[in-house]
Order: structure tokens, then sequence, then C-alpha cells
């Protein structure tokens, strides 16, 4: 359980340091440091946990099992790469005057801090710190969306606020019921809010109470998944903060708010024993996943577009877990893990096509493969992954989750079906001349690491092609655990 | 149902939640920013009164902890900073205009209503006074979003935000006696840091804008800039 600590303490010390020191070059260094020890700690833990089983703390206030020991080491590795392409980016943001040292110092000590909160989401065993450290991820990450100080990004910033204030508020509502019905049974004391001790007592909980709870909590949990119609939030916020912000937000956050839905709505099922949280998780879902996907039709910014891209497939993965059998279970998962890769390689890339083009408008970025064969390439390559291409692992677990909807709900098919088809024009009617078009007159190539798009795509790639043997018995594992049988 | 019949406890309780209630409605009937401030203080001191009463009726010393919290915090500290911030912004003579009053408090009636529907599941297992805090909780949370959404001044917008989290903290006192003290203390601290950044945006805001009339924040649409 070292471990499990020690994730939480690298992230706490480096916001400590990060946000004391005033040295911004060396700040970039220590930022990419903190997050490698992190990851070290995280693989650690999840050999630990590989080993011996579900972990729980002395205490019992973390609680470690294949679910999100996963999802662990996946926040520490984007977080790793996304700050290994943060430093230069940022660096080159100071030059151009966009931000001054002190916003920098700022901006390294939360990215620490969103890290923290974080892996804080994913270790909690107390389903109120589990709120606690999600409001913690808006705090830490409302003031970097504003980093620019252009009137765009105070609006975004504040609209994010609001937004996600308000909505979260509604999910510390279902915690209050969710403790109320635990301590009619198991009494009063602070143990009623631990997920261990409610999931074994599940069944003697309250339906009514539980299902009102559920309600409270996936309409709060989802304002942070960017569920339609509470996406409102999520484009702008990504549109307008630093990139590599919006690499992360896309990456991690949406990822982890889905988490927190997921435990929660295995709670409920066991209390209700019927598939009512499954039915609303699949009608948010679907709404999410048409609506962004006809959205990508009309956007202009680039960061947007990406922006509904995740809204679409976090759409779908509400949807898979929603259907809750083990193939959609399984599905789910393997979404996420494939998502979360390839969209913060596509934004690490549209962060770079952005400073090359000096502009985030899709109509002026023009020429991008022949002024930088390396961005155009990322950016082209990025985009067929996300669309769903063969045979990139985005392929592999959007045919999953159609399977699973098939063997399920086959007259929901070709809903689905039509989306993808959707959300994949909305994509290449922008892509095409990005990344193609003449070169406008001045452009000139800028100093890029493209090392982690390449890793990111890497393994994607090496995802959609064949799952490594101990990340499919840890997706069954933790299929298993979600829905309660194992689909191999 | 007879209250008379009840024990003075649950009396009071209720008494409480009617006053709680009450601030929310007197909130959204408010125009005046200064005076909008000092019914979330009283709001915040009714429930750090609550708190404090079911400690000690009920004999549960760790609520003094979070009776305590919610006074410094939403009694005096939150109230005295938008105070202060109201007067550095020279906010304090400004009226901010409310639309179709009569309509804001018919729908705010209509929550209230609303609210106790949707706890009527909670009462088959629970005293009566669990239903009026639950419902009167809710009802306190969704007059604050209606204070938000009928409001233009930045600042009234953090009050409505602030007495939402009023109504949580309401609800978790009376039905489940407080939550437990990691969690009281973590949210505490949410709050906390929240009203700091809260203050941080009032001059972002009025630097890029140049007021804090939310209204103007429009520039984001999915629809094409000219």
């Amino acid at each position: 359980m070292i471990a499990a600590y020690l994730v939480l303490v690298i992230p706490l010390a480096g916001m400590a340091i990060l946000g004391l020191l005033a040295d911004s070059r060396r700040a970039g260094r220590i930022n990419v440091h903190c997050n490698a020890w992190a990851l070290a700690a995280s693989i650690w833990l999840a050999i630990d946990v590989l080993v011996h089983g579900p972990r729980l703390s002395s205490g019992q206030l973390l609680y470690i099992d294949s679910f999100n020991v996963y999802l662990i080491v996946l926040t520490a590795f984007v977080g790793l790469t996304t700050s290994i392409f943060s430093g230069p980016y940022m660096a080159h943001e100071l030059e151009t005057g966009r931000v001054n040292v002190k916003r920098l110092r700022l901006y390294y000590a939360m990215y620490q801090g969103f890290m923290l909160a974080m892996y804080l989401v994913l270790t909690t065993n107390n389903m109120g710190v589990l709120w606690v450290a999600m409001e913690g991820a808006t705090l830490a990450t409302v003031l970097l969306v504003s980093l620019y100080r252009t009137p765009e990004s105070v609006e975004a910033a504040w609209k994010y606020f609001i937004l996600c204030g308000v909505g979260i508020a509604l999910a510390l509502f279902g915690t209050v019921l969710l403790y109320f019905a635990a301590e009619q049974k198991l009494g009063i004391g602070g143990n009623a809010l631990l997920w261990t001790v409610l999931h074994v007592n599940a069944g003697a909980l309250e339906p009514n109470i539980m299902r009102l709870a559920f309600v409270f909590l996936l309409v709060g949990y989802g304002t942070k998944i960017g569920l339609v119609p509470l996406h409102n939030w999520l484009p702008d916020a990504h549109s307008e903060g630093p990139t590599p912000m919006s690499a992360i937000l896309s990456g991690l956050l949406l990822n982890d708010a889905l988490y927190a839905v997921v435990r929660c709505k295995m709670l409920v099922d066991g209390s209700l024993g019927t598939q009512v949280a499954g039915y609303l998780m699949m009608g948010f879902g679907l709404l999410s996943f048409l609506v962004a996907a006809l959205f990508l039709h009309r956007q202009t910014d680039i960061k947007r577009l990406f922006s509904y891209s995740s809204i679409e497939h976090m759409g779908l993965m509400t949807f898979a877990f929603g259907i809750g059998s083990p193939w959609a279970t399984f599905a789910a998962l393997f979404h996420m893990t494939t998502h979360s890769l390839t969209k913060s390689a596509i934004f690490v890339t549209v962060g770079h096509a952005a400073q090359l083009a000096g502009t985030q408008r899709m109509d002026r970025i023009r020429g991008l493969i022949l002024t930088q064969p390396a961005i155009g390439w990322g950016l082209l390559i990025g985009t067929v992954a996300i669309a769903g291409f063969p045979p990139f692992g985005v392929f592999a677990s959007e045919f999953l989750v159609l399977i699973a909807t098939m063997r399920d709900y086959p007259w929901l098919t070709p809903l689905l079906l039509i989306g993808i088809g959707v959300a994949f024009a909305g994509l290449f009617r922008h892509l095409q001349l990005m990344v193609y078009g003449d070169v406008p007159e001045g452009q000139k190539p800028i100093p890029a690491n493209l090392l982690p798009v390449m890793i990111h795509l890497a393994l994607v790639l090496w995802l959609g092609l064949s799952i490594p043997g101990f990340l499919g018995d840890w997706f069954s594992q933790a299929t298993q655990l979600i829905s309660g049988a194992s689909p191999l | 149902m007879d209250f008379a019949e009840l024990s003075l406890y649950s009396q009071a309780v209720l008494l409480l939640a009617g006053l709680i209630a009450l601030t929310s409605f007197l909130m959204l009937g408010q125009s005046r920013l200064v005076r909008l401030v000092l019914v979330f203080a009283i709001q915040g001191i009714l429930l750090a009164a609550t708190t404090a009463m079911v400690a000690g009726v009920l004999d549960f010393p760790h609520l003094y902890i979070s009776a305590g919290l919610s006074f410094l915090l939403k009694g005096i500290l939150i109230p005295v900073m938008l105070h202060r911030m109201i007067y550095r912004l020279g906010l304090h003579r400004e009226l901010d205009t409310i639309e179709h009053p009569a309509r804001v408090m018919m729908g705010g009636a209509f929550l209230v209503v609303f609210s106790y529907y949707v706890s009527l599941p909670v009462v088959a297992h629970s005293p009566l006074v669990t239903l009026n805090a639950i419902a009167v909780s809710l009802a306190v949370v969704l007059l604050g979003m209606l204070l938000m959404i009928t409001r233009r001044q930045a600042v009234a917008h953090v009050v409505g935000f602030m007495s939402i989290e009023n109504g949580l903290f309401f609800a978790a006192v009376v039905s489940t006696y407080g939550m437990p003290m990691v969690v009281e203390l973590g949210v505490a601290a949410d709050v906390l840091v929240a009203a700091v950044v809260f203050g941080v945006f009032f001059f972002q805001i009025r630097e890029s804008i140049d007021s804090l009339d939310v209204d103007r924040l429009s520039k984001l649409t999915e629809v094409d800039k000219p």
C-alpha cells in the first residue's frame, strides 16, 4: 500500500515545490520528473494489485482494485507525456508574451494540483472524499482556463466554474442521500460512506432512496463527463485554455468523472436489482453521442472541434457502461483507454499546429504537411485513429461496443452506426484542407517535440492489432467486478 | 399532522427549516447586492444554529466543529469578503434589475412544491422531520439555481452558488447528522478555495468586459461570428 500513498504524496510535493519555485525553465523539468515518479509509483501499485488482489489501506481510506488501478496507470502515463510536451510549449507561450512568469508558476503548480485531485478521485474509498476531490479538480483547472486573460478565456472559465460547480453540487446532494440510505442500515458512524462497505451491503439499502440518489449523482458527475445537455462548458474550457490543459482535461478528467458514475452505478444496481440506472446512462450517453456528432460539422475552431469529439466518445462509453453486459463493459473500459491515449495525442498535435499557424481558426490553418510534415502527419493519423479506422485501437473498441449493442439492443445499432458515420464526416471535412491545402506565406516550422504523440499513437496501434495478455486479463477482471461476469 | 404533538426538538428543526427557506425567498426578491449578501449571512448563521442545536440535543459532539465551520465560513468570512468586494468594485449603489419579479416568486413557490414531491419516496422510511428537512434543502438548492438564472450580476451568482451549498449542508445535518469528519472538512476547504477563486474572477471579468454583468459574457457561441 505504500505505493498508493506515494501516488498521492508525489503530486502534493510537486505542487508545493512548483508553487514556490521562481525559475520557470526548471519548473518544466521538475513537472516532468514529478509525473515520471508518479508513473513509477503507479506501476508499482499496479504490480502489487496484480499479485495480491484488491488492496484496502489501513483506516479504509484508500481502496485499489483492478478497475481503478488501470485508470491510475493511464492517468499517470498521460500526465507524464503531456508534461513532456507542456515544457517547450509553455516556454514558447512565454516568449510570445501570452503568459508571464507569475502565471506560468500558477500553471505548473496547478498542473500538479490537478494530478493530485485525479489520483485522489481514483484511489479513495470514501464517496464523500471522491466528491471533494472532483470539486478540487475543478478548482485546480478553472484558473488555468483563464490563463491567457483574453475576454473569451475569462468567459470560458466563468462558465466552466459556474456550470461544473452547480452540477457537482447536485452530486453532493446525491452523496448525502446515499449516506442517508446507508445510515439507516449501517448505523451512524464514519463507515457508511465507504464504497467497500456500501458495496457489500448494497442489497439492504432502500431502493427508493438509492434511485433518487443516483439521478442526482448521474446529473452531477455527468456535468463533468460533458453529457448533453450539460456539456456547454466543455468546448469553451477546452478551446480557451492552454493546450496541455485541454489534453489532460479530455484525456483524464472526463474518464475519472465517468469512473465516479460507474462506481455509483455498481452500488445502485446492487440495491435496485433492476436496470434503471443503466437505462438512464444509455439515454444520456446516446443523446450525447448523436448531438456531439452533429455539432462537429458546425465548428470553426480546431480545439472546439476535438472537444466535441470528446463529448461524442464519452457519450459512447456512458452508453456502453449503461448496457452493463460483460461485453459492453469490457468494450467501455477498452474505449476509455484508447480514447484517452488518442485524444491527448491529438490535442498535443493541435497545440503545435495552432502555434505554427498562429491561430486556432480552422479556415486559416493550411498546408501543415508541407510546412512541417511531423505535425501534419501527426494530426492526420491521430484523426484517422479517433474517427475509428482500423487498424487503430479505437476501431477495435468501437467495434466491440457495436457487437455488445447488437446482442442486447439490436434496434439501437443503426443509430450508433449513423452517429459514427456523421462524426467521421464532421472530422474529415475540416481535416483535409488543414493538412494538405496551400501553405500561407511566411509560415515557418516551429520547434516541436512530437515524441509523446508518436508513443501514444504507437500504443493505440498496438492495442488495435492485439491487446497484450496482461491488459486483457486486467480488463476482464475489472469487467467481472463491474458487471458480475467475465466476457472471456 | 399536529405540530404540537412533536417533540420540541422536531418543532425547532421545522422552524429553522422554514426560516432557511424564507431567507432563500428573500434573496430571490432582493435587488440590492449589499442586502443580498446580508440575507445570505443570516442564512449561514441559521444553518450554523441548526447544526449546533442538533449537536447539543442529540449529543453529537463532532457536529460542534461543523457548526463552528459553518458559522465562520458562511456566516462571517464569505459575506465579509463579498461585502468588501462589492465596495471595492463600486457596486454598492447599483440595483440589479430583476425581470418579472412576480413570475420569479411563483417559480420559486413551484420549486418548493416540486421538492416535496421529489422527496416523497423518502417519507415512507423516516420520520416527518426528515421529509421536511430533505424537501426544504432540495428547495434551497433549486432556489439558489433560480437566483443564478434570474440575475445578471456575477456577485449575485456567487451568492446563489454559496446558498446551494447551504442547502446541501442543511440536508446533511438534519437527515444524517452530518457527514463524516473527513468529508466535512474537505467540503469546507473546497468552499473556501471556491470563494477565493470567485474573488479573483470578479477582477478578471471586470478587466475584460468593464463590468460584472455576466450577460455580456457572450462571445463564445456555436453560431458563426460575423
